[in-house]
């Protein structure tokens, strides 16, 4: 037999073929490309921020108060101290919220009216922008009380974290697995015996990873705070008087002419995005494999 | 090399006979030519040196059972497995004298040449016309009137275009299981190859649309040479003339269909026809 | 989605189980699902009802008002409204060939998977890092660059109102380079899973045709996925327009019309940063009245993005 020639399996327009392999590797390079340029400003951010936030950084920071405009020396004690609270007083009302709305959807009746319309408004809540959470607490908290407050900056950052840990106790409880609830009610368990002893704290670390991820979120916020707590130059002493807070400090001093208020809104960045970044991790490895 | 050398002795056979003498020109009948073929998925050797010789223009069936290596030789004659990481190939596949492995062979090129059918139907997410248009587009060709030329003669020989000649804009995917395995088929020699590959072809269809496909296959392999991976057995006996044994990675016996399936010489052939193992 | 209900035939028995016996938990339960609920009516009825007397005083000239003085008491939000959008559209066109990109690098086999975690893992860290940290980044860096090269456009290309000089470093475009990055993970994140819900094979079928890898991902992947890039694009839309820090801190806060992307902008979410806290009398109504079409916006928006996502669900549902 008489072997055809070897270029058979070419194109037989050879060109558009290698046009078609150039173009091939063009787009290739160009996708690879464009994913690498999206590392440049992260790394200028983690660089920066290291850079310029590490100088300062020591205890006096995390021990004493903001300097006044102008002068050096000083910390930002006050304005974790300020964070700590309010995020504090956004879990003592979201969590409870939360986890009891996301029982009563998953456990008590998950198909029902009530339960269609919490899912719902859990959606609605993740969409809205968080800086409605501050003008809804500004509405609600502020103007009644007539104080820029602790309290009003906890509200805000409750409302919104509230979708947080409903959504991820109901994954969490949908990952129980019904056999642990139908063993608790075969020896007679009530309900509430069996969601409290059995289903709760089984399905406790991911609910904790939900937990972490909404302190991590509420942690790194400003908006919900920048005019329901407001800032302050001074310790926190009650939660009803305007309260300081790391993410509004760096907003405030960013803008200041000062150059020691610039260092301190960098440093205030390092201790955030170092807080928020490892809150974030430590979620991921709370979560145990079980329930993915 | 002569037909005397081949190793299937098809002219001789007698209950019968296959019609291989009306068309058949000696030259062709090692159009494909397997020639001590390796494969291995990372260290696993799925194939264990294997020695096939395919004439043109017939339908030739590999059966076997799960894992014997049927479908990764078939994929081979396209290279579709080089998308898989981390495997390699020994040995040698020439389709007209022409090793598929050489470096100047184009593996877009080749596999216009040589059409693929799989398991589950897989028509894109377009239309019906654009599906088969599709091979075109990618080569470039952008003539309206070939378009609507090859739209019309892929459907009728894949007996599909009566069904869906008044529906040809809408989309695919609104099709029958089985009109959709058709409408793959007519995808598949849009691009006027020489060879189908069949993988499985028929596993996910009901055995009218089977019967369908099958009435096809026969009345394909006039113009393509057709390689049909199969776990059933009648579907094997019905459609092809030829058929190989596949088992652990080698080829056990290949033959005349009607031979493997009434009077095969090697027992494991025969075990695995009359169900004892498989 | 269909989770909830993979498990409510067994759950349906024990729901039955809990019923027989009412309990005090069960109270409390349904009572916080209650005040769920009615946390959201209070806070749109809350904002709602302060709003309401600019709502009563400036009516629908409040949308198309270009002016925003609160000493003559004169509040119009147009130009707010216009930069909202701008700034979050401009954001979206640099974020979405970009966030494509990714998307295809994480879903494809370009390079080995080692150097995709990475990829994922930075694209993740993006999403974590809180808006005032991009905010002061944007000050230091992005706003110094567009500075000078804006100076540098403008300079040659002034004749075009978009680059129309002078050229500021606050300015809508660099707010909108900023918001790009921001959205970057969002959109990053729901194209990925659209793309790698793409039959494999559909992506066999063409190879096998003869297509090359590009002619598959441009012609069969992209356009299977499309539905889903689309939502993710809206999503990002949503998420752009309610951006505040960053924002705020960029975007030079001027209710000017002006055409050019190298001036001063305004969005309504950076409004409000701004003037809440000094706010007082009918200043605090308009600018409830300003969250309330915030709210509007990217609820619509939202619930367009959702609504295609979900039908992209159900289409690649059915090429299963």
């Amino acid at each position: 037999m008489k072997p055809k020639p070897l270029h058979f399996f070419s194109s037989p327009k050879g060109e558009t073929s290698f046009f078609r392999l150039l173009r091939n590797r063009f787009l290739t390079g160009l996708c690879i490309a464009l994913s690498l340029l999206t590392l440049v400003p992260l790394i200028s951010i983690v660089i920066l921020v290291i850079r310029n936030g590490l100088p300062l950084l020591s205890m006096n920071l995390f021990s004493q108060l903001p300097p006044a405009p102008g002068l050096e020396g000083g910390g930002f004690g006050n304005a974790i101290m300020g964070t700590l609270v309010m995020v504090g007083i956004s879990l003592l009302l979201a969590v409870p919220l939360g986890v009891f709305s996301a029982v009563y959807i998953n456990e008590y009746a998950p198909v029902s009216p009530v339960s269609s319309a919490v899912r719902f408004v859990a959606k609605l809540l993740t969409g809205i922008p968080s800086i409605i959470c501050g003008v809804f607490a500004f509405a609600a908290v502020v103007m009644t009380s007539h104080h820029f407050s602790a309290i009003a900056g906890g509200v805000a950052l409750a409302i919104l974290i509230l979708p947080i840990i409903l959504l991820t106790t109901e994954q969490a409880l949908m990952g129980v697995s019904s056999a642990y609830r139908e063993a608790s009610f075969g020896v007679g368990a009530t309900a509430f015996q069996t969601i409290w002893r059995i289903v709760l704290p089984d399905a406790m670390p991911a609910i904790m990873t939900g937990v972490m991820l909404a302190v991590s979120r509420a942690a790194g916020e400003t908006a919900p705070v920048l005019f329901t707590a407001l800032f302050s130059q001074n310790w926190i002493t009650s939660v009803l008087e305007p309260t300081a807070s790391l993410s509004v400090l760096i907003y405030n001093f960013a803008s200041l002419p000062y150059a020691y208020h610039i260092k301190l809104a960098w440093s205030a960045s390092l201790v955030l995005v170092t807080v928020v970044t490892m809150t974030n991790i430590l979620a991921q490895l709370i979560f145990s494999p079980k329930h993915r | 090399m002569s037909t005397e050398e081949h190793p299937i002795q098809i002219p001789n056979s007698t209950a019968r006979p296959l019609e291989l003498t009306d068309d058949f020109s000696p030259g062709e009948t090692n159009f494909i030519k397997v020639d001590n073929f390796k494969f291995f998925y990372g260290k696993k050797e799925a194939l264990h040196g294997i020695n096939l010789e395919i004439p043109s223009r017939r339908v030739i069936s590999f059966i076997g059972p799960s894992g014997c290596g049927k479908s990764t030789l078939l994929r081979n004659f396209n290279r579709m497995n080089e998308l898989i990481p981390g495997v390699r190939h020994e040995g040698d596949i020439t389709i007209h004298g022409t090793s598929i492995f050489d470096p100047s062979v184009e593996v877009i090129a080749l596999r216009r040449r040589i059409g693929m059918v799989f398991q589950k139907s897989n028509p894109f997410p377009m239309s019906i016309y654009e599906n088969i248009v599709y091979p075109l587009r990618i080569a470039g060709q952008g003539d309206r009137s070939v378009h609507d030329e090859t739209v019309e003669r892929c459907l009728c020989s894949a007996a599909l275009w009566d069904e869906v000649k008044d529906r040809l804009h809408d989309s695919a995917l609104g099709l029958s299981g089985g009109q959709m395995q058709r409408l793959c088929i007519a995808r598949a020699i849009a691009s006027s190859p020489e060879i189908l590959l069949m993988d499985e072809p028929c596993s996910a269809l009901d055995p009218i649309a089977t019967a369908k496909v099958e009435e096809l296959i026969i009345e394909l392999k006039k113009d393509f040479t057709i390689v049909i991976v199969t776990h059933n057995m009648q579907q094997a006996s019905r459609v092809s003339e030829l058929t190989a044994f596949f088992y652990l990675g080698n080829l056990v016996e290949f033959d005349e269909t009607r031979k493997i399936f009434t009077n095969p010489s090697k027992l494991q052939t025969e075990e695995y026809i009359t169900g004892r193992f498989g | 989605m269909g989770g909830h209900f993979s498990n409510t035939g067994a759950l349906s028995t024990l729901t039955q189980e809990y019923r027989r016996r009412p309990d005090f938990f069960r109270g409390a339960c349904l009572f916080a699902c209650i005040l769920t609920v009615l946390l959201l009516v209070f806070i749109f009825g809350e904002i709602l009802l302060k709003a309401w007397p600019a709502i009563h005083k400036f009516g629908f000239g409040f949308i198309t008002g270009t002016q925003w003085s609160p000493n003559r008491e004169v509040f119009g939000v147009l130009p707010v409204l216009i930069g909202t959008i701008a700034s979050s559209f401009l954001a979206l066109l640099v974020a979405l060939p970009l966030g494509l990109a990714i998307a295809l690098f994480l879903s494809e086999d370009f390079l080995p998977d080692p150097l995709r975690q990475v990829i994922r893992f930075v694209v993740e860290l993006l999403a974590a890092i809180p808006s005032v940290v991009y905010g002061l980044w944007g000050i230091f860096v992005v706003i110094p660059l567009v500075q000078q090269y804006g100076t540098i456009l403008s300079a040659h290309f002034g004749f075009l109102p978009l680059l129309a000089g002078p050229a500021y470093g606050n300015s809508l475009l660099t707010a909108s380079l900023v918001l790009a990055l921001m959205v970057l993970p969002t959109i990053t994140a729901i194209s990925r899973s659209s793309l790698v819900v793409v039959p494999y094979s559909l992506r066999e079928g063409s190879y096998a045709l003869g297509a090359t890898r590009w002619e598959t991902i441009l012609r069969v992947i992209l356009p299977t996925a499309a539905p889903g890039i689309v939502a993710s694009a809206i999503l990002a839309f949503g998420r752009a327009m309610g951006e505040t820090m960053a924002v705020a801190m960029l975007i030079g806060n001027s209710q000017r019309l002006s055409w050019s992307l190298l001036s001063p902008s305004n969005t309504l979410s950076a409004l409000l940063a701004n003037q809440f806290a000094e706010a007082d009398g009918i200043q605090i109504s308009a600018l409830m009245y300003a969250a309330l079409l915030l709210v509007a916006l990217t609820l619509v928006v939202n619930l367009a993005g959702e609504m295609v996502l979900r039908q992209t669900q159900r289409a690649t549902a059915g090429l299963r």
